[in-house]
């Protein structure tokens, strides 16, 4: 499969990515590690006129630690996510996170940045911002604007990001003793989650249950009323909106979530 | 456009449109056809080949992204004098192959583990070839193999995880 063929400009700078995305608007597409958008374009479901390559802007790759939270530039890859000493140390959630993404291959190219803006609802990192209550740092024509991860996701493979905006950098939280589980319930190697959980200081979310990841808001309110992991687990499925695929129907995904839930918030992951 | 490169130590440069992917840039421009087209969406391997040391799919790289950077093959893992490599070479004694096709991938994709985790125990070796499927082989000799690589490539400084139960108890020492 050949994607249709594209214009290739190679941003220097992020103001020269910005002003190539003013210049070419909606017909322009950010590439960094590629690997949610070419598999899109070699499928024809992306047609971008033109590719702006910023994988090369050092400036917005690495890990920082900054007052009670870690930066983490957007096209820093997954697999420097994943063995980074100082996000193990300190927001290991993330660091784990990062290490279920694909495969090795996938990891050595696939960036954060990437896999946000993508706003896959099934995707690892979705969730785990979500999760974490992180932030997004999106800079724009106008200067630079900090956006919840809670609001960042809009809808199917929608995030608010506007076309002439790139996504610099993360922001989360350290808490290297806050408590935390991950789950991640899949059928074939290297694929997305039928249903994921990430459970983060008393903070849940999901993913593949819904347009976007989710905050399991009832399991958080039992919670804080004190009640117990499998009692809070069991509200997982409400204000939720599964859809059905050939890997599960909606109950199945409800199951899950539930189950999966309890697993999370007993501090399980794998 | 121009696209220069390094290709197993040889330095190259091309003139290619921008949607050329790395994998048909490999098998039909530099003539190298160890890397395979598998299912071409980023799942089974077959074109895995090492970008700068690490294994990429290159089936879901533009050719333009591996602009002034440095790509192996599995060709490019075979020294000038026809050896293979140790990875290779314990495919083939151990019989990590049959019909062939995901071999190239596999070499490479343990290649880039091996030197990311010189010592990996069986399940990491499993783990971290996820990204490569074989569909002949049930991959218990493709496993044999990756630690047999290891063994010879670091064989003084095991760590305990990677001895056999046996080795730990004392029972072959």
């Amino acid at each position: 499969m050949i994607p249709a063929p594209f214009e290739y400009e190679t941003a220097e700078s992020v103001p020269h990515a910005l002003s190539l995305l003013a210049t070419y608007g909606e017909d322009a597409k950010l590439l960094a590690g590629g690997h949610s958008l070419l598999p899109m374009m070699k499928l024809r479901l992306a047609q971008p006129a033109v590719l702006v390559d910023i994988a090369r802007l050092t400036e917005l790759s690495g890990i920082r630690v900054e007052g009670d939270e870690l930066v983490i530039g957007a096209t820093t890859r997954h697999a420097d996510i994943a063995a980074s000493d100082v996000v193990k140390s300190e927001t290991p959630i993330l660091a784990y996170a990062a290490s279920q993404v694909g495969d090795p291959q996938i990891r050595h190219r696939g960036t954060i940045g990437g896999s946000l803006a993508h706003a896959d609802a099934a995707a690892d990192l979705p969730m785990t911002l979500v999760a974490l209550g992180g932030r997004m740092e999106i800079t724009g024509p106008t200067g630079v604007r900090t956006v919840p991860a809670d609001d960042f996701f809009v809808g199917y493979f929608e995030s608010v990001l506007t076309p002439d905006e790139l996504l610099t950098a993360v922001r989360v939280p350290r808490g290297a003793n806050a408590p935390r589980g991950y789950q991640k319930f899949v059928r074939r190697a290297n694929d997305w989650a039928i249903v994921g959980v990430a459970a983060y200081d008393g903070r849940v979310a999901l993913a593949s249950m819904g347009s976007t990841p989710l905050r399991a808001v009832a399991v958080e309110d039992a919670l804080r009323s004190g009640a117990s992991a499998a009692e809070a687990a069991s509200h997982a499925a409400e204000g939720t909106s599964a859809g059905a695929d050939f890997h599960a129907d909606k109950d199945y995904r409800e199951h899950l979530a539930r189950v999966l839930t309890r697993r999370a918030l007993e501090g399980r992951t794998g | 456009m121009q696209l220069k490169l390094t290709v197993n130590g040889a330095e190259r440069t091309d003139e290619i449109e921008p949607r050329l992917l790395l994998v048909h840039y490999l098998r039909e421009i530099a003539g190298l056809r160890a890397a395979n087209v598998g299912c071409d969406t980023t799942s089974c391997g077959a074109c895995t080949v090492l970008l700068n040391g690490e294994s990429v799919k290159s089936c879901t790289m533009l050719a333009v992204q591996a602009n002034g950077r440095e790509i192996t093959t599995a060709e490019g893992l075979v020294s000038e004098t026809g050896e293979l490599s140790p990875v290779q070479q314990a495919f083939r004694e151990n019989h990590g192959l049959q019909c062939g096709f995901c071999t190239p991938g596999m070499v490479l994709a343990a290649t880039s583990l091996l030197k990311e985790n010189p010592h990996p125990t069986e399940q990491e070796v499993r783990e971290g070839l996820e990204g490569n499927f074989c569909r002949c082989t049930g991959y218990h000799n493709i496993v044999r193999a990756v630690l047999a690589a290891a063994d010879a490539l670091a064989p003084d400084t095991l760590s305990p995880d990677t001895l056999s139960p046996e080795e730990v108890s004392g029972v072959n020492a």
